[in-house]
């Protein structure tokens, strides 16, 4: 599918992954904003895309209309983990200085650590991420969102990468 | 997020992803070396990794590589782990294994020979039957584990662990050499076969339209040579590591690659890599040598007291008999267990906690099952907590998780009696 393209450049290793991935997830949402797409996932990919941003670690932080964040894990990031089969998130009420680590990831053969995007509270976690946390890599954009938090210091959003730089990151560290 | 943590060992305290400077996924391999080596290792491991006839055959299909025990193989394909092992349960998967070392024993005194490195009883061995095993050393620790089949060929047939091919090898050619000085007739020949690992349910059926040989007479630890799929000169035998029926062939490598192809021309059949079999092997309570048992584990406190034979412990005759012998009746300090917990998985290090949070050992593999759906793990308990159904606790990310003492294996296993 035309989209794949993107993806295809970032590594020979993820080219067989990809049909699973587009099925499911908006197709790379973060590059296909003002470019004709399947008609039906381009109204989600804007949406999506407006504010995501993205930090070297791999995680993706989205300013809502309310003023929140919504962060989760990249693409790149649930591919190479694998199926995640256990999330490990904070109570609602923590507070996260920027770059705290605030849970983890586990994948069958894998376990991750996750960083704060941003210096917040944490105002929501994902519920359905307990029984289902397979939704993180059916749906790492949308449905596998894993904590929403208050946007202390929005500064500090200007430090993170957006999607065509975390785009080229990606690139720059998959050789 | 970063991909700081370790990895259960695929064959050691192996296969692991660690993270570099820029948070970049790193995987790096490593046998039965210790951590330390590893980490040494990895650099040059990445530089010069073994490939198996197979290996452009598993990039073909989508196989990402990764570094093991010097080789280059693959942890998975195109399926997610979960459907790999999955597929296993319910079909059959095909597993590249020409890492492993093979030997032929050959020679009058083969058995002699051989008996004098291993805890089996060889001799009590029906024709073409074969046993798991354990080289031992003269602290009484495990070198390594292996299948060894008493051929009706005239050679016993070896299978040992790839991370410790070269710790077995110059273990075999050093006793080769006191057996020849001391007139024994015996020699070693290390083979350059492929190995392919067949495992699952309809393994049999997808086979059988293969081999002439009538596969329900080939039952669990036998083997037998065969014309497999019009290859000839290939070595069946019905074992494995997954805890599912299955078989391992033996196959001579400039036609590995056709007999897997003709293999996966069957539906039933899909590739799977090391990830898959780390977690089958760990469901069917199969131990990993590296992590489970090594060589400051004795077979009593890795409760394989069973590989060591009757006759055996009557004559002492293997390494560290005077130490291992009397452990089987004075009993151990501490013993290998099964665990099950539910929450954060559990891995390798973790540490396990009696109920009212004392230290009472740790655990040596872990991860999440994906037929039960819950954390399944091995380690070392304090004897006194080595009962199943104990209440325990494992400590993950500094917080105590409720697990339990459970028999192995903790998937019921499928091997074939015929």
């Amino acid at each position: 599918m035309a989209a794949c393209g993107l993806l295809r450049s970032v590594s020979s290793n993820f080219i067989t992954v990809l049909p699973a991935l587009s099925r499911s997830a908006p197709l790379c949402p973060w590059r296909r904003v003002s470019k004709p797409c399947f008609g039906r996932t381009i109204a989600s990919s804007s949406r999506l895309s407006a504010a995501l941003k993205f930090t070297d670690k791999h995680e993706w932080i989205r300013v809502e209309d309310d003023g929140n964040g919504t962060v989760g894990i990249s693409n790149f990031a649930q591919e190479a983990l694998g199926d995640v089969v256990y999330c490990g998130l904070p109570e609602v009420g923590t507070q996260l200085a920027q770059q705290d680590e605030f849970g983890a990831l586990e994948s069958v053969k894998a376990a991750s650590e996750l960083y704060s995007p941003l210096t917040g509270e944490v105002v929501e976690v994902n519920a359905l991420l307990a029984d289902k946390p397979g939704l993180v890599n059916k749906s790492c954009y949308k449905d596998g969102w894993l904590m929403k938090m208050t946007i202390a210091n929005p500064a500090e959003l200007d430090a993170l990468m957006d999607e065509a730089a975390y785009e080229r990151y990606i690139r720059s560290i998959e050789d | 997020m970063m991909w700081a943590r370790l990895m259960v060992g695929v064959g050691g305290p192996g296969l692991g992803l660690r993270a570099s400077r820029d948070g970049l996924l790193r995987v790096s391999g490593a046998g039965c070396p210790g951590k330390r080596q590893q980490q040494r290792q990895a650099s040059s491991a990445e530089a010069a990794l073994k490939k198996t006839p197979l290996f452009d055959f598993h990039r073909e299909h989508g196989g990402k590589m990764v570094g093991f025990a010097g080789w280059s193989m693959p942890v998975q394909y195109k399926d997610s782990h979960i459907v790999s092992h999955m597929h296993t349960r319910e079909h059959c998967s095909i597993f590249d294994v020409s890492h492993m070392l093979q030997t032929k024993v050959h020679g009058r005194d083969r058995v002699k020979f051989m008996e004098s490195l291993v805890v089996a009883d060889i001799a009590e061995l029906k024709d073409n039957q074969g046993s798991l095993s354990l080289f031992t050393n003269e602290k009484g620790g495990i070198m390594d584990d292996l299948i060894v089949t008493k051929t009706d060929q005239g050679y016993l047939y070896v299978v040992s662990n790839a991370g410790c091919a070269d710790k077995d090898s110059a273990h075999m050619k050093a006793r080769l050499a006191e057996c020849k000085a001391a007139g024994f007739d015996v020699d070693l020949e290390f083979l350059d076969e492929a190995l392919i690992a067949l495992q699952g349910p309809s393994m049999s059926q997808v086979l059988q339209q293969g081999v002439k040989e009538d596969l329900s007479k080939l039952t669990f630890m036998t083997s037998a040579l065969a014309t497999v799929f019009g290859i000839p000169g290939c070595r069946v035998t019905r074992c494995g590591y997954t805890g599912e029926d299955g078989v391992e062939i033996s196959v001579p490598q400039h036609r590995v690659v056709e007999l897997t192809e003709k293999l996966l021309q069957n539906r039933e059949v899909k590739l799977a890599g090391l990830g898959a079999r780390d977690s089958l092997r760990l469901e069917a309570g199969l131990c990993l040598y590296g992590n489970d048992i090594d060589e400051t584990t004795t077979p009593v406190e890795a409760t394989l007291v069973w590989t060591i034979g009757k006759r055996r412990r009557q004559n002492k005759d293997f390494p560290g008999a005077d130490i291992i012998v009397p452990q089987i009746k004075a009993k151990t300090a501490r013993k290998r267990v099964g665990l099950v917990s539910t929450g954060p998985p559990v891995r390798q290090h973790t540490p396990i906690l009696s109920s009212e949070g004392k230290v009472i050992g740790e655990v040596t593999s872990g991860c999440p099952s994906p037929c039960l759906k819950k954390n399944v793990a091995m380690g070392y308990v304090d004897a006194a907590f080595a009962k199943n159904g104990t209440a325990i606790q494992v400590e993950v990310r500094k917080k105590a998780c409720p697990a339990t003492v459970s028999k192995m294996p903790f998937v019921p296993t499928n091997y074939f009696s015929g």
